[in-house]
């Protein structure tokens, strides 16, 4: 089991979705980044991702990998936030057959997985339609 | 002057029906839905717990105070479903708010009553000055043994408040608590199931101690029932309300806005804060409101609270608890309900 | 630079090899190509494997697998870039023998995957993704081709039965491959019932769960000139990357790092999509082919679906593609799916291809993809 500070250390992405944007050409970035890839400019400063987007593509996942074994079948995204910032994510409380690309969805704080039956609580940001 | 300045709620959007879970158990529905006057409740997704669902009512609390998370300087919440034994529920709230790291968080557990303890001590710290606001949030994911009566009931929801002195939506006038020990209700550590007293959780347990703290907190502010526009008690089920209302001289008409719990189930530390919400979301200014929980061990916390100007700008300001209610249901069958409540056997 | 070329290859039949540990599979390919190459010793090895770690819980194979080659101590590197780490050993060996520092070099890959059970496989090929940010949420790597598949179908109209025609293709090139893991022929209605893995990919779809190993050696073409066979060179060789998220690329559709790979290739090649006689390329995916097909420049953004109903891939087509029977029938243990796909395009180029050769093919590609396009490797070989 790893230790919890690979989770811990994300706790401002996952809970917050704290991102950081290039000073020099404005380019929001989540993960938050050391270099801007786009003009090289080390000068970033902090940001915060918008909370609506549109669906840019989903699929449902059947095969889960196995700590996500109990929540299949799921439907998994990508999100193109109002900023411009894509995010990849678990679309919920959404039936299968309503999703669609271009649909609204904000984000909601969620449960995103469990280390076992004695392991820490993961959570973090999921997709619901708006 | 303190009192409320935001307020929120949160319900997951999957439903079990009586009738469902009566089914399995060959149970007689419509008794249950005459008799306790219930007729589906919420239930969680595998993925909402106590802390998922009191930072989403939370974040609607921040989006009608409008104020600065970094402000708030007490954090509670109150739950009989931690989703930890020992690690606090308060910490992963206050850190998705962004309330970190100069706020006091605490865990609050007492049976039903714990939501509004959070918000009795939220309050009182405001009131005190030792905090410019404060946090109190009542949340469960409660479960009831399969084919018990309370697995009728036990349902999952949460309801936040932001408590200050300024931007007041609704004033807080008096604040009274009536505690007994009383075994009407428990769980054991490493039980998975709460124990009951059958019956026995009715006239000792929850009659007596919300009439006390009713008639207790009226007495010390010198009202009557016809003062309030509004009542909410503690709904573990849909007749409790009405029979307590009754006895202390409430009208039909003061108790049915709060009165959720037919289409909602009883959500512990979240029942009658969730009452309070729908409660807020169409109160006018200068309406008073009691709320009286109760939760078994045993004891009720009671406030008597006035709308204020601002209400009426806040209450669109994020989703409204009826709505959240009544909007975008699932309906799940008891295999899936027990699926998601982990209450399957399954291999390691 | 010297010129570089492939006097070895080795692959034994892959499948669910139960009686096969890791260290078997491979030394077995290994000593194939070193047999088939005729020289007596190599200088050096490259081995590519995604995830031994993961798979058979065994890191530090370079030397555990020279040891039981017998070459000890002769220096032996594991490249790990997911499923391009075979095609990248290649490419590290290519560079070694170019540069003049060895002479005789032997590029390998492995995985052996059934040692686990599905979910654990699934987490292994899934630790490709970002795992902070896509792994984190549950994705898996048919998920994340999904993603592709489903905004490729919305932005160019690529149907669900273009998909299925991918393996039904493929598969039928398999089926006359002695060494493919499934050597038999699917129909797009079987492909179109098959069992959904992550909408709209069906498992028909994907590539399976395969141990083996694959194995080539390869020395300076001159040196290659006096062994009295077939001389194929390494004429082009491109190796890109690209973000590993794909919520991190301007286009999801679009593999860039494939794009770049294919450019460096052609470029040091001095060659075209129209030169190439036949090409293997990295079909973990039935998506996964149309989109490298496009990023290759053999055909325009968006219409790879089409150029498959066409018939343009097929083994009569325009550019006969995947003739091993790609990742989709010949199997996809991770590692070894770089060089078996160097393994086919030689058999073509010297004729040795039986059944399913491609008439006159003298210039071959190969392009080897890691995770969903985070790496890209691509190879041109000549016959001489």
């Amino acid at each position: 089991m790893p230790t919890p500070s690979r989770y811990w250390r994300e706790i401002p992405q996952r809970y917050r979705l704290e991102a950081n944007a290039c000073k020099s050409c404005g380019i929001k970035f989540f993960p938050p980044r050391q270099i801007c890839p786009e003009c090289g400019n080390k000068e970033l400063e902090p940001d915060k991702l918008a909370e609506k987007g549109k669906i840019l593509t989903y699929t449902v996942i059947r095969v889960p990998p196995h700590q996500f074994v109990d929540q299949a079948p799921f439907a998994v995204g990508i999100v193109e936030l109002e900023d411009g910032v894509k995010l990849t994510g678990q679309i919920v409380d959404c039936d299968f057959e309503d999703l669609k690309i271009g649909k609204e969805v904000k984000i909601e704080f969620r449960k995103i997985s469990q280390e076992g039956e004695s392991g820490i609580l993961c959570y973090g940001y999921k997709f619901v339609p708006v | 002057m303190e009192g409320i300045v935001g307020y929120g709620a949160y319900i997951p959007r999957n439903r079990i029906k009586v009738e469902e879970i009566a089914k399995v158990w060959g149970a007689d529905a419509p008794s249950y839905k005459k008799g306790l006057m219930l007729e589906e409740k919420s239930v969680p997704s595998p993925d909402q717990d106590t802390i998922t669902m009191a930072v989403e009512a939370s974040k609607n609390a921040l989006k009608r105070a409008k104020i600065d998370p970094l402000e708030i300087g007490a954090v509670y919440i109150g739950s009989e479903s931690h989703p930890y034994a020992v690690k606090p529920s308060g910490t992963v709230l206050a850190e998705a708010l962004g309330a970190i790291p100069e706020v006091h968080t605490a865990d609050f557990e007492f049976a039903c009553k714990a939501g509004t303890e959070g918000m009795f001590v939220a309050l009182g710290l405001v009131k005190s000055g030792f905090i410019k606001y404060g946090l109190g949030v009542g949340a469960d994911t409660s479960q009831g043994a399969p084919g018990d009566a309370l697995e009728y009931s036990a349902a999952a929801g949460a309801a936040a408040f932001i408590f200050g002195k300024e931007n007041i939506v609704a004033e807080i006038h008096e604040t009274y608590a009536f505690m007994t020990d009383t075994p009407d209700f428990w769980r054991r550590e490493y039980q998975y199931y709460p124990q009951h007293g059958g019956r026995f959780t009715g006239d000792p347990a929850y009659f007596k101690h919300v009439q006390g703290a009713a008639l207790g907190i009226m007495k010390k502010a010198g009202m009557e029932p016809s003062d309030f526009t509004y009542v909410i008690f503690h709904q573990p089920n849909g007749k409790f309300p009405f029979r307590v209302g009754k006895m202390l001289g409430f009208k039909k008409e003061q108790i049915e806005t709060g009165w959720l719990v037919n289409k909602l189930g009883n959500t512990y530390s979240g029942s009658s804060p969730l009452g309070l919400t729908a409660v807020l979301d169409i109160a006018k200014p200068g309406d008073k409101i009691l709320l009286v929980s109760y939760g078994s061990g045993a004891g009720s916390d009671a406030f008597i609270l006035e709308a204020t100007k601002r209400i009426e700008e806040v209450q669109d300001l994020a989703a409204k608890t009826r709505s959240i209610l009544e909007k975008n249901k699932k309906y799940l069958e008891y295999g899936e309900y027990a699926k998601f409540r982990r209450k399957i056997r399954k291999a390691e | 630079m010297r010129d570089v070329a492939i006097i070895g290859i080795g692959m034994t039949k892959w499948g669910e090899l139960w009686e096969k540990s890791l260290r078997d599979v491979f030394v077995e390919s290994a000593l194939l190509a070193v047999e088939e190459s005729g020289v007596d010793k190599i200088d050096s090895m490259y081995i590519g494997s995604m995830s031994s770690g993961i798979f058979v819980g065994q890191e530090h194979i370079a030397s555990l697998l020279a040891d039981y080659m017998g070459v000890n101590p002769i220096p032996a590197t594991r490249v790990e870039s997911a499923c391009a780490s075979g095609g990248i050993a290649l490419r590290q060996a290519f560079i070694e023998v170019a540069s003049g520092m060895s002479d005789v070099v032997l590029a390998g890959g492995v995985e052996k995957m059934t040692d686990v059970d599905g979910y654990q496989a699934t987490y292994a090929l899934g630790t490709a993704s970002d795992q902070e940010y896509e792994g984190y949420h549950g994705i898996t790597f048919p998920g994340l081709y999904a993603l592709i598949a489903r905004a490729h179908m919305e932005k160019y109209g690529t149907t669900r039965e273009q998909l299925a025609m991918v393996a039904v293709k493929n598969h039928h090139n398999g089926s006359l491959n002695p060494l493919a893991q499934f050597p038999f022929e699917v129909t797009v209605e079987a492909v179109l019932n098959s069992v959904m893995v992550a909408d709209p990919l069906r498992i028909l779809d994907c590539s399976p769960i395969t141990d083996g190993a694959a194995a080539v050696v390869v020395c300076p073409a001159e040196m290659a000139r006096t062994l009295g066979k077939p001389v194929i060179k390494i004429t082009g060789s491109g190796h890109a990357t690209d973000a590993i998220a794909l919520s991190s690329r301007k286009d999801i559709t679009w593999l860039e790092a494939v794009y770049q790979s294919g450019k460096k290739a052609f470029d040091m090649a001095g060659k075209s999509p129209k030169d190439i006689d036949i090409i293997e390329v990295h079909d973990c995916f039935t998506i996964a082919e149309i989109c490298v097909l496009e990023a290759l420049g053999f055909f325009e953004k968006g219409k790879g679906g089409q150029a498959v109903e066409r018939g343009q891939t097929s083994m009569d087509g325009d550019i006969p593609v995947n003739p091993s029977g790609g990742l989709k029938s010949k199997g996809h243990p991770v590692g070894a799916t770089g060089i078996a796909q160097i393994v086919e395009a030689v058999k073509q180029l010297r004729g040795e291809a039986e059944k399913r050769q491609v008439k006159d093919a003298r210039i071959a590609m190969t392009q080897n993809m890691g995770g969903s396009g985070g790496s890209s490797v691509v190879h041109i070989l000549e016959r001489e």
